[in-house]
């Protein structure tokens, strides 16, 4: 008889009690993401690895027919002066049936065919592969056996990539800047 | 931790404790008066040796962290002072490395006990996937040790084991990047892993209880593999197994020890005594021998991901293995040809180990040219762990699944104390002869 129902009292209020639920583990949820993302985050490489300055180098030191191995970001780059026979033998192969195929035309920079920079790392599980070895007269990568040849392409064994071509420029004839 | 406790506290301090924290009567239940099967034979020992290894591995690792340095330009020099200049680090650090060596040595004799008697059946999946998973931490927590002394073979060991997670598709390699801290294995990697080296052994502590928490719920198996009957199968923990896990334990010491004291670096590579150079790879790179056998699988595939996938499917396949053995008979005891494929595996298991440690391209018999099968010559190494990586699956996803349905077992006993006790008039003259007609 008159009474107004006690919405407070009564606690058959499911949309409040709901909102109460759903708001807390909100909260909670991004909380927990807020907190983890830079528990992961962290471990990316910092601000001062990421700066890591570019690299120059001098070509004229490394002879015909030669390699130089430099660091760059920690990883090995070749430096090769190819000899007009590894690069005639390179293009000869450019229809070869290969698992990454490459025209060795795009693996250098245009009209400096004598010079190949390459990162240095195996790119089946990144060791570094010795110069001159292998089938192909490029690189052996003695890990796994992998066979690159003088353009860097993988022809034999389990990488399955050529040896990758880092950001480089000419910065004259006899001057490279990597990165 | 389960089953009806048979502690009575004696004292009045023992009292007071137990209706507070009953620690005593955990210990008791545990360690005293745990009944356990009375026919466990020696490869049942090895739960105890573990427990010993990875105490000792702690104790010996928390040391050496004390004059360890992890820095990718200290940390090489460091390990030299500790084996040079520090007192008794030359005993620490040898008993910590080979430590590693006898705790895998351990492990797979442990593990291959559990195969053969059947160990993973029900009720004691459970119990088996955390043991595996202790497996697993053990891998992990081995690689990142063995990275610490920053050699050539830690360096570009870490180098090929991290560049494997680059060969997941898309994510591969921001993960890579991730785990490194950088483009490459460096100062960063170093820091991390001497980090989660720390702290894994703590991981496979915690796992180590859950695992024992199982195996004090269902109880031990046993040689025969059939289930406890009555209080007549069974013996006390103590005095019956710690006498005899102590024996096994003093047995296991002395071939510890006569590495740590008479070979210390048999074990180990010796290109990991020379300081790690980025630029140079050593020209034949190995891991440590326990890890030889999927070092072998993932050589073994011309893919890059398919080996990535089959020397992991290679550990999880173990996990899953209670579902696949469809035998109702546990013990191989009883199950003559299920037993001969299981030699056959541990056979297989070190062919895989020997291959893993040899150039894929080598000749398996020396000056003979086979056929060229496909990529590579049918008498080399690449194809011996080829066929041997097909035998290891085929074992846990066609042998025992398919052996379970199609054998005839041989009799099982009734129970543990059956045999020996049942028909004792007959006993002298049949139950050798013809054990199948007794019960």
């Amino acid at each position: 008889m008159g009474e107004t129902p006690d919405l407070h009292a009564s606690g058959d209020d499911p949309s409040r009690r709901d909102f109460i639920h759903i708001a807390v583990v909100t909260t909670m949820a991004g909380a927990a993401v807020g907190i983890g993302w830079p528990l992961v985050n962290q471990m990316n490489p910092a601000g001062d690895t990421l700066a890591l300055a570019s690299i120059e180098f001098d070509l004229s030191k490394v002879a015909s027919g030669q390699q130089v191995v430099l660091k760059w970001r920690g990883k090995p780059l070749f430096v090769r002066s190819r000899t007009p026979v590894e690069i005639t033998k390179a293009i000869k192969d450019d229809g070869a049936e290969m698992r990454d195929p490459q025209t060795d035309e795009e693996r250098h920079k245009p009209g400096k065919a004598e010079w190949l920079v390459l990162i240095g790392a195996c790119t089946h599980l990144g060791c570094v592969p010795t110069f001159g070895g292998g089938d192909y007269g490029g690189w052996f990568c003695p890990c796994h056996g992998s066979h690159y040849d003088t353009s860097g392409r993988i022809r034999k064994g389990p990488a399955p990539k050529n040896l990758e071509v880092p950001t480089y420029a000419f910065l004259s004839d006899t001057k490279v800047k990597i990165g | 931790m389960s089953g009806n406790s048979t502690y009575e506290p004696k004292t009045g301090i023992e009292r007071w404790l137990d209706s507070r924290l009953p620690i005593v009567r955990f210990m008791n239940d545990t360690l005293v008066t745990f009944p356990t099967p009375k026919n466990l034979n020696y490869w049942f020992t090895f739960g105890g040796i573990l427990a010993l290894m990875l105490g000792l591995q702690i104790v010996t690792g928390i040391v050496l962290a004390m004059h360890y340095v992890p820095s990718a330009d200290l940390a090489f020099a460091s390990v030299e002072r500790i084996m040079r200049d520090v007192n008794y680090g030359w005993l620490i650090r040898y008993m910590h490395a080979n430590g590693a060596s006898m705790f895998f040595l351990a492990v797979y004799l442990h593990m291959f006990r559990g195969l053969y008697y059947g160990s993973y059946k029900a009720p004691r999946e459970v119990l088996w996937i955390l043991g595996c998973a202790i497996y697993l931490v053990m891998i992990i927590t081995a690689f990142m040790g063995y990275v610490l002394p920053w050699g050539q073979m830690s360096f570009h060991g870490a180098v090929v084991i991290t560049n494997l997670i680059g060969a997941i598709p898309v994510i591969g390699p921001a993960i890579t990047t991730w785990l490194w801290g950088g483009f490459a294995v460096d100062n960063a990697t170093l820091n991390r892993f001497f980090s989660l080296h720390y702290l894994m052994p703590f991981v496979i502590a915690g796992l180590v209880v859950l695992h024992v928490w199982a195996l004090h719920v269902t109880g031990n198996n046993n040689p025969k593999g059939v289930d406890v009957k009555s209080k007549e199968d069974t013996v006390p923990f103590h005095p019956y197994y710690t006498v005899k896990d102590g024996f096994a334990i003093s047995i296991f010491l002395l071939l510890y020890m006569s590495f740590v004291f008479f070979n210390p670096n048999a074990l180990g590579d010796a290109v990991n005594y020379v300081p790690a150079n980025p630029l140079v790879t050593p020209a034949h790179i190995v891991p440590e021998w326990y890890l030889l056998p999927f070092y072998a699988i993932l050589r073994a595939v011309p893919d890059k991901l398919m080996g990535v996938i089959l020397m992991f499917g290679a550990i999880a396949v173990i996990f899953v293995l209670p579902w696949l053995d469809t035998s109702k008979v546990r013990s191989m005891r009883y199950r003559p040809t299920a037993r001969l494929y299981f030699f056959i595996f541990v056979f297989v298991a070190l062919v895989l180990g020997y291959c893993g440690g040899q150039l894929p391209d080598d000749q398996v018999i020396p000056g003979v040219s086979g056929l060229m099968l496909i990529d590579s010559d049918i008498n080399s190494f690449v194809w011996l762990s080829r066929f041997a990586t097909l035998y290891y699956f085929s074992y846990f996803m066609i042998i025992l699944p398919v052996l379970g349905l199609t054998e005839t077992p041989r009799p099982v006993p009734e129970s543990i104390t059956d045999p020996v006790l049942s028909h004792p008039a007959t006993a002298p003259a049949g139950a050798m002869a013809s054990p199948e007609k007794r019960g």
